[in-house]
């Protein structure tokens, strides 16, 4: 009895163990090549040629040399400009456009949410030779504007979609005691709606912000000048003196203040990204 | 909220209004002009940012219109087309496209439904863990290339520095340098990077089961690996082809990844990289245009599969 009962426990600890491992297998794998990122980048000189698993070197020169060089803030800058734009004129179009998406019925509400789906699947380089008639018609290449507008066909049907399956999840009950203490539909929207939506806006917000920080292909065709780019596009045409001696050290650190805030962002809003991120897209 | 997003994932059901019946008894509303009015920004920027360009690169195929004089271009009917079928780069950029796209997702879905399943168990530190595989998906696109590359390099990179200390291979691998290694490389990478996205979708999925199905099986101590292939993966099976079709579509756009971690030779080239270096590259406009195009129709073909399956929880929200 108590040999079957040890047995059982021995059993259930291999178990555990199992799937201990298999976590910090699955944990190393997401992990090591950020790991590796900050490691390199506080190698200066030589040292970046290292192959020491551990961090031997703690030397700053590569961060300075990053902080030192313009195009790059100047870059870091646009980044931050162009995605919070984006971000913010994406919100305001998509709250308003989602109220009635969520909470009426009306012929053509099923066609507009089958148009954005659409266009969520529209490959961003089959717009980009009208897009970039579009832009130079505006007068706008190589300025911001020209990459928040072209954003805006990656980030608003998205929006769109998770913001209205936000408000849907509203209760009715809300809305009908508004009604009943006479509030007309904008007093519904502004008054009662926004309000309660503050958190899952802030959090399709930031998913429009990381897609627009992310974004290469538009920022990388529709801005010329050094001083117009942003961050994606100055790390992929980040070059060393020579074409052979590319500047790893200098990538890694810049990779790494690239990535922190949005690692430290979704860290913190984990679980609302999540929520937003299955919210809106595919379900069964 | 946080109540409603669990109804919502279980089907919540939604108001519904008997035809005919006026939306609120406030009589000053107009409803028809107020939903449009509402939705007019919208529709406003998904027609200038979308619409207008997609039917102007549509219109652009058929012409022969250069970056520089798109003003001035003459009709050539569908010449750029067929200059694209007897284009043998085009085809090896459609099979490299095929290629990591047929091998690139199913290798996601597993590695996700793995990581959901172990996001699903209640365990301590399962938020840890959550946050932690969030963080490939986190890395922008270009620094997670960037990032492989440095790791993949040839010479100096860990990856074959690590295989050699292991005994795996003698001598390094020119993971990048090598044109049928790249794709290796673009494979890998895009696996790493979009499998956290993959597994939250199905967690997302694996949520939304009815949870006593588990219980039942826990009490009757049916062995895990019955319970996956008896009642998960059947029930998740509409989940999961939603989930893979949309991978599919999103890697048949793949462009960041192979513009950074390929030399950037056509041997290696993905269809949106053929029709951004002959659009902008070359400046050759119509040509570009047509393989744009041409990439749209693939799409399009796949996007009708994946909205007809969206199509049911379309009826969900009305």
């Amino acid at each position: 009895m108590i040999k079957a009962e040890n047995k059982w426990k021995y059993k259930r600890l291999l178990k555990n163990a199992a799937f201990a491992g298999v976590c910090l297998v699955v944990a190393a794998c997401c992990l090591f090549p950020f790991y590796w990122a900050v490691v390199s980048s506080f190698r200066d000189g030589a040292n970046i040629f290292s192959t020491d698993l551990w961090p031997t070197h703690l030397s700053f020169e590569n961060y300075k040399t990053v902080f030192k060089d313009k195009t790059f803030l100047c870059s870091f800058w646009n980044s931050a400009a162009v995605a919070t734009m984006t971000a913010f004129l994406t919100l305001a179009v998509c709250l308003f456009a989602a109220y009635p998406l969520a909470r009426h019925r009306f012929p053509g509400r099923k066609r507009v949410l089958m148009i954005a789906l659409g266009v969520t699947t529209l490959p961003q380089v089959a717009v980009l030779s009208g897009m970039f008639e579009l832009i130079r018609v505006l007068d706008i290449y190589n300025e911001k504007a020209a990459l928040v507008l072209s954003y805006m066909i990656i980030t608003v049907p998205f929006t769109l979609w998770t913001m209205t399956n936000f408000m849907k999840s509203i209760p009715k009950e809300i809305e009908e005691a508004a009604i009943m203490d006479g509030a007309n539909q904008r007093t519904i929207l502004m008054k009662v709606f926004f309000p309660i939506l503050g958190p899952a806006t802030v959090t399709t917000g930031l998913l429009a912000f990381i897609a627009a920080w992310n974004e290469f292909l538009f920022a990388l065709t529709f801005t010329l000048t050094n001083q117009a780019r942003t961050v994606p596009v100055s790390l992929a045409l980040f070059s060393g003196a020579s074409q052979h001696e590319v500047p790893y050290g200098l990538i890694m650190a810049a990779s790494v203040l690239v990535t922190l805030p949005l690692v430290v962002l979704v860290v913190i809003f984990q679980r609302r990204i999540i929520s937003g991120l299955t919210v809106g897209s595919v379900k069964g | 909220m946080k109540k409603n997003e669990m109804q919502e994932m279980n089907g919540g059901k939604l108001i519904k209004m008997p035809k005919g019946q006026k939306k609120t008894s406030v009589k000053k509303d107009n409803p028809w002009l107020n939903n449009w009015l509402f939705l007019a920004p919208c529709l406003l920027t998904l027609a200038l940012c979308a619409g207008w360009p997609l039917l102007k690169t549509i219109y652009f195929s058929f012409t022969d219109a250069a970056l520089d004089s798109l003003n001035d271009f003459e009709f050539i009917g569908i010449d750029n087309f067929i200059n694209l079928a007897r284009d043998q780069d085009w085809w090896i950029a459609v099979k490299n496209t095929f290629v990591i796209t047929v091998v690139a997702v199913p290798l996601e879905t597993i590695l996700g439904m793995m990581i959901a399943l172990i996001l699903h168990k209640n365990f301590k530190g399962r938020g840890w863990m959550r946050a932690i595989v969030l963080v490939p998906w986190t890395i922008p696109t270009i620094v997670s290339a960037r990032m492989w590359a440095w790791m993949l390099n040839d010479v100096y990179g860990i990856v074959n520095e690590l295989l050699i200390r292991v005994g795996i291979i003698d001598s390094p691998i020119p993971w990048i340098a090598s044109n049928t290694l790249s794709i290796v490389s673009i494979i890998l990478v895009d696996v790493w990077k979009t499998t956290p996205y993959m597994a939250l979708l199905l967690l997302a999925g694996l949520q939304s089961l009815p949870q006593d199905c588990f219980e039942a099986a826990e009490v009757d101590s049916i062995p895990f690996r019955k319970v996956l292939m008896k009642i998960i993966l059947p029930l998740m099976k509409p989940t999961i082809i939603v989930a893979m079709v949309f991978r599919g579509l999103e890697t048949f756009k793949i462009f960041d990844l192979v513009y950074i971690l390929s030399s950037g030779n056509s041997a290696t080239a993905t269809m949106s990289v053929f029709a951004r270096k002959h659009l902008v590259d070359y400046a050759d406009v119509g040509f570009g245009s047509a393989a744009a195009t041409a990439l749209l129709f693939f799409i399009a073909f796949l996007s009708i599969f994946y909205i007809s399956f969206n199509r049911k929880k379309l009826n969900k929200l009305s």
